[in-house]
C-alpha cells in the first residue's frame, strides 16, 4: 500500500501545517548525522549547500570532473516564478493550476501546490547569491511568457538560465566545502545501495580515475541524480546522464513511478546522419517569435526555404491550434511535427530514407523588432544552432525535429521526498513527483531548485529527528555483501563469454526500439514486440559486451558499458508501463486512444493513478496510488 | 574525409606519455570532433584495445567538460568555442590532426587526453560566492540591478570552468578564470559587500595551487569560448589595490 503521507486541511495551508509538524533537531546535534548526497545539479547541489549550512555532516558525490558540470547547467530557458511582477494576473493557484493542467491531471496537488508556493522564494534565493538574470531598464527583474502559458511568469538568464542558478548552487554548495560542513568526491560513480535492517544506511561508489570500490555509510541517503532520457540514445541529455543510482535503488525496493512518461521536446536540431552522438535542444523560448512551416508541396521539400513562396508555406500550428499557434504545449507540437514529417512534408538531409525537421522562421520578428533585438534575446541560441550546422539562422530558417528531453516518471517518493525505501530521498529530475505526465516549460529548474534547498532540508531533518542510528561498521555483512555485487558485475562486464560488441553499438539498439515503440506514439502490438526484443538484447549484452582496458583504471568503455546494461533494464520497464497505460495522456498518445482528430484520449476512470513499479525477479508489481482531485476538477485538455 | 591524427597517450599521471599515430577515413563533415574521436574509439574496441580517455558530457558547449588542444589550439584554432562544437566541416583544408590534453603543472593528466582540474574547484571554494544562507533572501525586486552592470555581470558569468585560458598561457595563470567571477559578483550590489576579501582569497588560493599570474599575454581571451575579456582582469586588478 502507497503511503503519500499529504497532509490534510485546506490547500494552501498543507506546507505551513506540515512544516510545523516536522520534528527538527536542535543545532548542535545536527553534525552527529550525516547524510549522502548523490548528484550535484540542480537539486543535489542545493540541498548540499542548505544541510551544510544547517549544520549536518554532508558527503557528496559526482560522477563529474566537477560539481559544476551537472547536467542542470544545459538547461536554457529559464525558472517559472508566481511573483505577478507582470501584474497579468498570476498566482500560487495559477501557477498550481497550471502546472496540474499541463501535467495532464496525473500530479498529486498537494506537491503541485507545494512547489508553486516556494517559486517565489528560488527566485528571492537566486538572488541573493548574484544570479544575473535578465533585468528591465528601471533595474527591476524581466519576465517572459514560456511555453503555453498565457502569463509572464518565466525568469531567465539569456539563454542559459540553468547554467547561472547551478553555479548559484555550486558556489553556495562549494562555500560548504570550504566551512568543511560538505565532503565532495568527483568522479565517483555510485553503484549500489547499501541496506541494514530495511533501511538505506550507504552506498558503494567507485573511483573513475583509480577503479577503486568503496563503501560509504551514513544515517540517510539523497538520490538527486537526474532523469533517464538517454534510455532513448539520442536525446538533449548530457552524454554522461544515467539511470544506474535509481535503477540500483529499484532493485533495493524503491518503486519506479511511471517510466514510461517521458517528454520529447519539439524544438532540437534535426539528425543529420547515423553516426550522431546526441542531439541539441533549441530553447522552446524560440517558439515564443519563431513561426514552424512546412512547404505544402512534397516537391519544395529540397528547395531552399527562402524560394518557397508564402502561400506554399504551411504554418501547421497555427491553422491548427489557432488560439495558441506556435505556443501550444510540447506533446502537442512534437506529435504535429512528427506528423507532417511522416506524411513526406519533412525538410533537410535524409536520415534512414525519412527527412527529419521542419522549419521556425524568424524573418516576421526580425522585420518587426529588428535584427538587434532579436540578437537580444536568442543571440546565444542562433550562434549555437549556427555553430552545429552551419547555416545562420538570422538568414535561412532553422531547422528542427522533436528529441527526448525530460522524464517526468522516476522513483516514487511520498510528500516528504522519501521513496518506498526507507531513509532513501529522491528530488528533483530522479523523482517523480511533479510534472504528471508532462512538464510546463521552465519548471524543472523550479522544481530541482525547490526539492534541494526548501523541501528535502526539512523532510531529511524530520526523518533523522524520528529515527535513531547504530553505527554500521565497515565490515558489516551488508556492506561486504554489496561491495561484492559492485565487484562482481564489473567482472561480467568485463569479461563476457563472447565479447564482440561495444556498448554503443548495444545502446543504439535499444535506443531504437525505444524510440519506435515507447516515443510520442505508442500501440499495444508494438509494445509487446520491443518488450521481447529488449529481453533478447539483453541477453545478447551479457554474452557479448566488450569492454577493453583495465577496470583497476579510468575506463570510460566500462562506465558507459554499466550504464547501457541498466538503461536496457529500464527500457524494459518503460514499455512495459507504456502497454499497462491504456489511454492518452500527457506527452504520449496510445493511438489506440485517440478522440477524432487527432487528439489524446485520457481515461480518468481508469487511469487516474500513479503506476508504482516494484521490482521482482520474475515480473515487476504494479501498485497504483489512486489521484484526487480534491481542488480542481480535471478537464479535458483542448488548445484549439 | 580522411585523417592522420596524431593523439596523445598516457597511462597514467605519473608515466611517460607520446603522440600515437591513428588513421581514420570516410568521416562526415557533418560529423562533430568528438564523434569523430568516438568512430575511432569504436574502431579500438574492435581491435581489442583500450579507448582514448578524454573528457566530455553535455556536448553542446555549456557544460566545460571537453578540453584538447587540436594543432596547438586549446579548443582548436576556431574561436570562441569549445571543442565539442567543432565540426569536422571546420577542418576541410587539413588532413593531419595532433590532439593533446591541456598542458599545465596545475591540470595533472590522470590519463591520454584527460586532466584534473580541480584546482579550479578549489579556487571557487576559496570565496567564489555571496556569502547568503538558503531562506533569508528578501523579495527579488527589493534589490534593484541596473541593466547594464546586470547584462555585464552576465558576460563575466558565462565562465564554463574549462581551463583553455590556463592551458594556454605561457605562465599558466588562471587569472582570467579568477578575475571572471570576481567582476560577476562585484557587479552586482549582493556580491560587492564581499569584493575585497573575495578577489584577496581567490587569488591567494590561485597562487597555493601553483597557477602564474597574469602578464598580459592576452592569449586567454582569444581562446576562451564564452569570449571573456581580459578587461575583467584589469577590474580584478583595481579591486586588488
Amino acid at each position: 500500500m502507497l503511503e503519500s503521507f499529504e497532509p490534510i486541511g485546506p490547500l494552501e495551508d498543507k506546507w505551513k501545517k506540515h512544516l510545523f509538524d516536522l520534528a527538527l533537531i536542535a543545532p548542535q546535534n545536527r553534525k552527529k548525522h550525516k547524510v549522502i548526497v548523490i548528484g550535484t545539479g540542480l537539486a543535489g547541489a542545493s540541498l548540499c549547500a542548505t544541510l551544510g549550512e544547517a549544520g549536518y555532516k554532508v558527503s557528496s558525490f559526482c560522477f563529474q570532473d566537477s560539481p559544476r558540470r551537472a547536467h542542470s547547467i544545459a538547461a536554457q530557458g529559464g525558472i517559472n516564478a508566481n511573483k505577478n511582477y507582470k501584474n497579468d494576473g498570476d498566482s500560487t493557484w495559477r501557477l498550481f493550476y497550471d502546472t496540474i493542467k499541463g501535467g495532464d491531471f496525473r500530479a498529486r496537488e498537494s506537491n503541485v501546490y507545494r512547489l508553486a508556493e516556494l517559486s517565489s522564494n528560488i527566485i528571492d534565493q537566486a538572488v541573493a547569491q548574484g544570479v544575473p538574470f535578465a533585468r528591465e531598464y528601471s533595474g527591476y527583474l524581466a519576465n517572459r511568457s514560456f511555453g503555453g502559458t498565457q502569463v509572464s511568469r518565466t525568469f531567465y538568464a539569456r539563454g542559459q538560465t540553468g547554467q547561472q542558478l547551478l553555479l548559484g548552487a555550486y558556489q553556495a554548495h562549494s562555500r560548504q566545502i570550504e566551512e568543511g560542513s560538505v565532503t565532495h568526491h568527483s568522479r565517483s560513480e555510485m553503484l549500489e545501495l547499501i541496506m541494514v535492517e530495511g533501511r538505506a544506511r550507504g552506498v558503494v561508489v567507485r573511483d573513475l580515475v583509480s577503479g577503486e570500490i568503496s563503501a560509504h555509510v551514513a544515517d540517510c541517503i539523497v538520490l538527486c541524480t537526474g532523469g533517464y532520457s538517454n534510455a532513448f540514445y539520442l536525446s538533449t541529455n548530457a552524454k554522461g546522464c544515467n539511470t544506474s543510482a535509481t535503477w540500483r535503488a529499484y532493485k533495493k525496493g524503491a518503486f519506479f513511478a511511471n517510466p514510461s512518461f517521458t517528454q520529447i521536446h519539439p524544438t532540437c536540431v534535426p539528425p543529420t546522419g547515423e553516426n550522431q552522438s546526441k542531439l541539441t535542444l533549441m530553447s522552446e523560448s524560440l517558439r515564443n517569435d519563431g513561426r514552424i512551416w512546412a512547404p505544402k508541396n512534397v516537391e519544395d521539400c529540397e528547395k531552399n526555404p527562402i524560394d518557397i513562396a508564402e502561400e506554399d508555406r504551411d504554418y501547421f500550428l497555427e491553422r491548427m491550434y489557432p488560439a495558441f499557434a506556435n505556443l501550444v504545449p510540447r506533446d502537442v507540437a512534437s506529435r504535429a511535427v512528427k506528423h507532417i514529417c511522416d506524411e513526406g512534408y519533412g525538410v533537410g538531409s535524409k536520415v534512414h530514407g525519412q527527412r527529419l525537421g521542419v522549419y521556425l522562421d524568424f524573418t516576421d520578428i526580425i522585420n518587426k523588432l529588428g535584427l538587434d533585438a532579436v540578437a537580444e534575446k536568442y543571440g546565444n541560441l542562433f550562434e549555437m544552432y549556427e555553430s552545429i550546422t552551419g547555416e545562420d539562422p538570422y538568414k535561412t530558417p532553422m531547422k528542427i525535429y522533436p528529441a527526448p528531453h525530460y522524464t517526468m516518471g522516476g522513483l516514487w517518493v511520498d510528500y516528504n521526498l522519501m521513496t518506498t525505501v526507507e531513509g532513501l530521498f529522491a528530488g528533483g529530475e530522479a523523482n517523480f513527483s511533479d510534472h504528471g505526465a508532462n512538464r510546463l516549460g521552465a519548471s524543472a529548474l523550479m522544481q530541482g531548485l525547490a526539492d534541494g534547498y526548501f523541501v528535502l532540508p526539512q523532510t531529511v531533518a524530520n526523518y533523522l529527528a524520528r529515527n535513531s542510528f547504530d553505527k554500521v561498521e565497515e565490515d558489516h555483512p551488508e556492506v561486504e555483501k554489496s561491495l561484492d555485487s559492485v565487484k562482481a558485475r564489473i567482472e561480467q562486464l568485463m569479461h563476457a563469454p563472447d565479447p564482440k560488441h561495444s556498448p554503443e553499438y548495444f545502446h543504439q539498439k535499444l535506443g531504437g526500439i525505444l524510440w519506435e515503440a515507447c516515443g510520442m506514439s505508442r500501440e499495444s502490438g508494438t509494445l509487446e514486440r520491443a518488450i521481447k526484443e529488449i529481453e533478447t538484447l539483453e541477453a545478447k549484452f551479457w554474452n557479448n559486451i566488450k569492454v577493453t582496458g583495465d577496470d583497476k583504471d579510468l575506463n570510460q568503455t566500462l562506465e558507459r558499458a554499466g550504464r547501457v546494461a541498466d538503461f536496457i533494464e529500464l527500457g524494459k520497464l518503460m514499455c512495459q508501463d507504456a502497454l499497462m497505460r491504456e489511454e492518452s495522456c500527457g506527452a504520449h498518445a496510445r493511438v489506440e486512444h485517440l478522440a477524432e482528430g487527432g487528439e489524446a484520449k485520457r481515461d480518468d476512470d481508469n487511469f487516474s493513478f500513479v503506476a508504482a513499479w516494484q521490482y521482482n525477479e520474475e515480473q515487476p508489481e504494479l501498485h497504483k496510488e489512486q489521484l484526487h482531485f480534491e481542488f480542481i476538477k480535471p478537464t479535458v485538455r483542448n488548445y484549439k | 574525409m580522411n585523417f592522420t591524427l596524431h593523439i596523445w597517450r598516457q597511462k597514467k599521471s605519473d608515466a611517460t606519455g607520446d603522440f600515437v599515430t591513428y588513421n581514420i577515413d570516410h568521416i562526415d563533415e557533418d560529423t562533430s570532433f568528438l564523434e569523430m574521436l568516438d568512430q575511432l574509439n569504436e574502431q579500438l574496441i574492435d581491435k581489442g584495445e583500450d579507448c582514448i580517455v578524454f573528457d566530455y558530457d553535455c556536448r553542446e558547449g555549456i557544460c566545460g567538460a571537453c578540453s584538447l588542444v587540436i594543432n596547438g589550439y586549446p579548443h582548436g584554432e576556431k574561436k570562441a568555442t569549445t571543442t565539442c562544437q567543432l565540426y569536422m566541416r571546420d577542418y576541410k583544408t587539413q588532413s593531419e590532426l595532433w590532439i593533446e590534453p591541456w598542458r599545465a603543472n596545475t591540470f595533472p593528466v590522470i590519463k591520454d587526453l584527460t586532466v584534473d582540474r580541480s584546482s579550479f574547484d578549489s579556487i571557487i571554494q576559496s570565496g567564489g560566492y555571496v556569502s547568503v544562507q538558503t531562506g533569508s533572501a528578501p523579495d527579488a525586486n527589493s534589490l534593484l540591478v541596473d541593466k547594464v552592470s546586470a547584462d555585464e555581470a552576465f558576460n563575466s558569468a558565462t565562465c564554463i570552468g574549462c581551463g583553455a585560458c590556463v592551458a594556454v598561457c605561457p605562465n599558466a595563470s588562471a587569472s582570467l578564470f579568477v578575475a571572471a567571477k570576481v567582476t560577476h559578483l562585484s557587479l552586482m550590489p549582493q556580491g560587492k559587500i564581499e569584493e575585497q576579501d573575495r578577489a584577496q582569497r581567490m587569488t591567494d588560493q590561485m597562487e597555493t595551487e601553483g597557477f602564474g599570474s597574469c602578464s598580459n599575454h592576452r592569449h586567454c581571451e582569444s581562446v576562451c569560448p564564452k569570449g571573456i575579456s581580459v578587461s575583467n582582469i584589469t577590474k580584478m586588478n583595481k579591486i586588488l589595490i
